[in-house]
C-alpha cells in the first residue's frame, strides 16, 4: 500500500502542525504583546493606543528601575554561587570518580531534584529559614542563638540561597557535559610538555569547558532572572524581582499594557543575553572543532 | 575505592612514590569532601521536607515531636486537593501528547527538510527553553481575552504544550542528528514510503528520546507554575493548589504531598535511568 505522495505534499503535511502551532501560539502571542505595550490604560479596561506613555512610567519611576537592578543582580548572584559548587562538583564527576556507574549516579544525584517540585523545593527553604523555622529552632536549641532570629528569611540573601538551590542542576549539566568532551589525551600532551596540574587545568580544561559555563551561567541567569514564585514564599519586599511586578500589574493593578511593556523589556534582556551567548558558543567551536 | 588522581604519565621515581601516594589520598579525600557538601546542600532540604510530612506538631520546628501518619490521613480525606491531582493528571498527560504530536514533527523538519523562514522557526520554537514562563503565560493570556476564549483547564494545557515543546524538540533534534541519514536512503532504496521509513525505521531508532521527552513534559508539566498562574480559570492544578495553601499558612499537610511526589519523582527517575540503559551505547 505505498502510496508515494509527491515531496512537497509529505513535506507539508510533516511541516504544517508544528508551524501552524507555532505562528498561531507564539508568533501571534509575542506580536500582541508587542502591540499591548503601547495600549492605554482606562480603568477597569485598556484601549488601543500607540503612545510611549507605558515605557515613559517605566523610566520615570524609579522603583521600576531598582526592581529590575535587583533582579539583575539576584540572578547573577545566582549564577556565580551555581558556578562556583557546580563546576568542582562536575569536575570532581568527570577527573575524579572512575568508576562509570558511580560518575552516572552521582550525575544523577544533582539532576533529580529537577523532578521533585520546583514549588515544594522552594518552599522547604521557608519552613528551614523563617523565625519558627528549622533553622531557628536548632539554632536555640543548641544555644548558638536565645530567640529566634528574623534574619534568615524574607531578604535578597534568602532569595540567592533558594534560587541557587532550584537552579544549580541547570549549571552542573552543560559544565559536565563539556568536561566530559575534553579528549584526555590532550591533558597527557599538556602533562608531557611539563606542565603542572594548575596549569593543565588554566590552560587546557578550562578554556575548553568555557561553552559549558557560559550555556549554564545564561540558563540559570535566564530562570532566576524570571522566577516569581521564589520571591513570593522566601523574598519578602526586599527580594521582589521584575516578574512580581508585572504579576501585580496583571493581577491586583490591572494595567495590562504596563505588565506588557515590562514584560517586554524583560524578554529583550533575556533575548540579549541568549544571543551573547550563542555568539560565544560559535566563536567557540570555531576555534576548536 | 573508584578515586583516582587524573592520569597522569608522568614518571616518578619510586624514593617519591610515598608521599605522591599520600598527596593522591588527601587529594581524593578534599574532593569527597567538595562533592559531599553539594550533595547536603541538595538533599537536606529535601530530607527536612520528607521527615517534617512524619512530625506529630503542627509547626514545623527542631527537634520533631514524634512520628504519625495523621498528615497522611488529612490527605486522604482532603476533596480539594484529589480533585487538583486529578486536574494535574489531566493537564500533564494531554499538555504530553499535545507537545509530542508537535514536537516530534517540529524536529523531524528541523532535521531533515529546507523551508523558507526556518531560522525564525528553530528560534521561535528553542525560545521558551531560556524565556521565563511569565513571559509565555502573560501573552497568551492576552491572546485568549482578545479573541474572548474563556480560561480552563484546557488554556492550561495549550500554554504547557507550547511551553513545553522546546524540551520534545531539543531532545529528539539531538537523536535525530545522532542517526546516519543513510537509514533513511537505504529504507527510500528498498522501496518503503515516506511514512514506512518514518514507522519503521527513524521511530524506532529515536523511541527512547521520545519516550524520554513525554516523560520528561509530564513532570516539568505536572509541577508548572508560571504559566498555569495566567492561564488557569477556576479549577486548580496541584502545584497551585498547593501555593494557594501555602499563602495560607505552612502546614505539614504541605509536607506530606511533598513526600509523595518526592517518592512518585524516585519512581519516574528509576523508569528514565532504565530506558537510558537500554539504549545501545553509541559507538564512538
Amino acid at each position: 500500500m505505498t502510496l508515494p505522495l509527491p515531496l512537497r505534499v509529505r513535506k507539508a503535511l510533516v511541516l504544517s502542525p508544528p508551524l501552524i502551532w507555532v505562528v498561531l501560539f507564539m508568533f501571534v502571542p509575542y506580536t500582541i504583546l508587542f502591540v499591548f505595550s503601547f495600549w492605554q490604560q482606562q480603568y477597569p479596561t485598556f484601549t488601543p493606543a500607540l503612545q510611549l506613555g507605558n515605557y515613559q512610567t517605566l523610566i520615570s519611576d524609579p522603583q521600576y528601575l531598582r526592581t529590575l537592578l535587583r533582579t539583575i543582580k539576584i540572578a547573577a548572584l545566582v549564577s556565580l554561587f551555581s558556578l562556583l559548587l557546580a563546576y568542582p562538583y562536575a569536575y570532581f564527576l568527570v577527573h575524579k570518580v572512575r568508576r562509570p556507574a558511580l560518575r552516572q549516579t552521582l550525575y544523577m544525584a544533582v539532576v533529580a531534584p529537577l523532578w521533585v517540585s520546583y514549588l515544594l523545593r522552594a518552599y522547604t527553604w521557608k519552613t528551614i529559614l523563617g523565625t519558627e523555622g528549622i533553622l531557628n529552632s536548632f539554632l536555640i536549641s543548641t544555644g548558638i542563638l536565645t530567640e529566634p532570629s528574623p534574619i534568615f528569611l524574607y531578604n535578597q540573601t534568602s532569595m540567592v540561597v533558594t534560587l541557587t538551590y532550584v537552579f544549580i542542576p541547570f549549571m552542573v549539566m552543560p559544565i559536565y557535559a563539556a568536561l566530559e568532551k575534553i579528549p584526555r589525551n590532550l591533558l597527557e600532551a599538556s602533562a608531557d610538555l611539563g606542565m603542572g596540574r594548575t596549569a593543565t587545568f588554566l590552560k587546557v580544561t578550562l578554556p575548553l569547558s568555557l561553552t559549558g559555563v557560559v550555556a549554564g551561567f545564561t540558563m540559570t541567569f535566564c530562570l532566576a532572572f524570571g522566577d516569581f514564585i521564589a520571591a513570593y514564599l522566601v523574598g519578602g519586599p526586599d527580594g521582589m524581582m521584575i516578574s512580581n511586578v508585572i504579576a501585580t500589574q496583571f493581577g491586583a493593578s490591572l494595567n495590562w499594557p504596563l505588565g506588557s511593556a515590562l514584560a517586554l523589556v524583560m524578554l529583550v534582556i533575556v533575548l540579549a543575553i541568549i544571543s551573547v551567548s550563542d555568539r560565544f558558543e560559535r566563536l567557540g567551536k570555531g576555534a576548536f572543532a | 575505592m573508584s578515586l583516582t588522581a587524573a592520569p597522569s604519565t608522568v614518571r616518578t621515581a619510586p624514593a617519591r612514590r610515598t608521599s605522591k601516594q599520600l598527596r593522591k589520598a588527601v587529594d581524593a579525600w578534599v574532593w569527597v569532601g567538595v562533592a559531599g557538601l553539594i550533595l547536603t546542600f541538595l538533599y537536606i532540604p529535601i530530607v527536612v521536607l520528607v521527615a517534617f510530612s512524619f512530625n506529630t506538631s503542627r509547626s514545623l520546628s527542631w527537634p520533631m515531636t514524634g512520628l504519625t501518619l495523621d498528615w497522611y490521613r488529612k490527605l486522604a480525606e482532603n476533596d480539594q486537593l484529589i480533585t487538583a491531582v486529578q486536574n494535574s493528571l489531566y493537564v500533564a498527560v494531554s499538555a504530553t501528547v499535545l507537545t509530542l504530536l508537535i514536537g516530534v514533527p517540529a524536529a523531524l523538519a528541523l532535521d531533515r527538510l529546507e523551508f523558507p523562514g526556518k531560522g525564525i522557526f528553530r528560534k521561535l520554537v528553542l525560545l521558551p527553553i531560556a524565556l521565563p514562563g511569565i513571559i509565555t503565560g502573560i501573552s497568551m493570556l492576552i491572546l485568549f481575552r482578545l479573541i474572548g476564549f474563556g480560561l480552563s483547564l484546557e488554556t492550561v494545557i495549550i500554554g504547557h504544550a507550547t511551553a513545553l515543546l522546546a524540551v520534545v524538540v531539543t531532545q529528539v533534534f539531538a537523536r535525530l542528528q545522532r542517526l546516519p541519514h543513510s537509514l533513511d536512503e537505504a529504507s527510500a532504496d528498498l522501496g518503503a514510503s515516506g511514512w514506512q521509513t518514518f514507522f519503521l525505521v527513524t521511530l524506532p531508532n529515536i523511541r527512547t528520546a521520545v519516550i524520554g521527552a513525554g516523560i520528561l513534559s509530564f513532570t516539568l508539566s505536572f509541577d508548572e507554575i508560571p504559566v498555569t498562574f495566567f492561564l488557569t480559570g477556576r479549577d486548580n492544578t496541584l502545584p497551585m493548589y498547593i501555593w494557594s495553601t501555602m499563602r495560607r499558612g505552612l502546614t505539614p499537610e504541605i509536607n506530606a504531598v511533598g513526600a509523595l511526589i518526592v517518592a512518585a519523582s524516585i519512581l519516574l527517575i528509576l523508569v528514565s535511568v532504565l530506558l537510558q540503559r537500554e539504549r545501545p551505547r553509541p559507538s564512538r
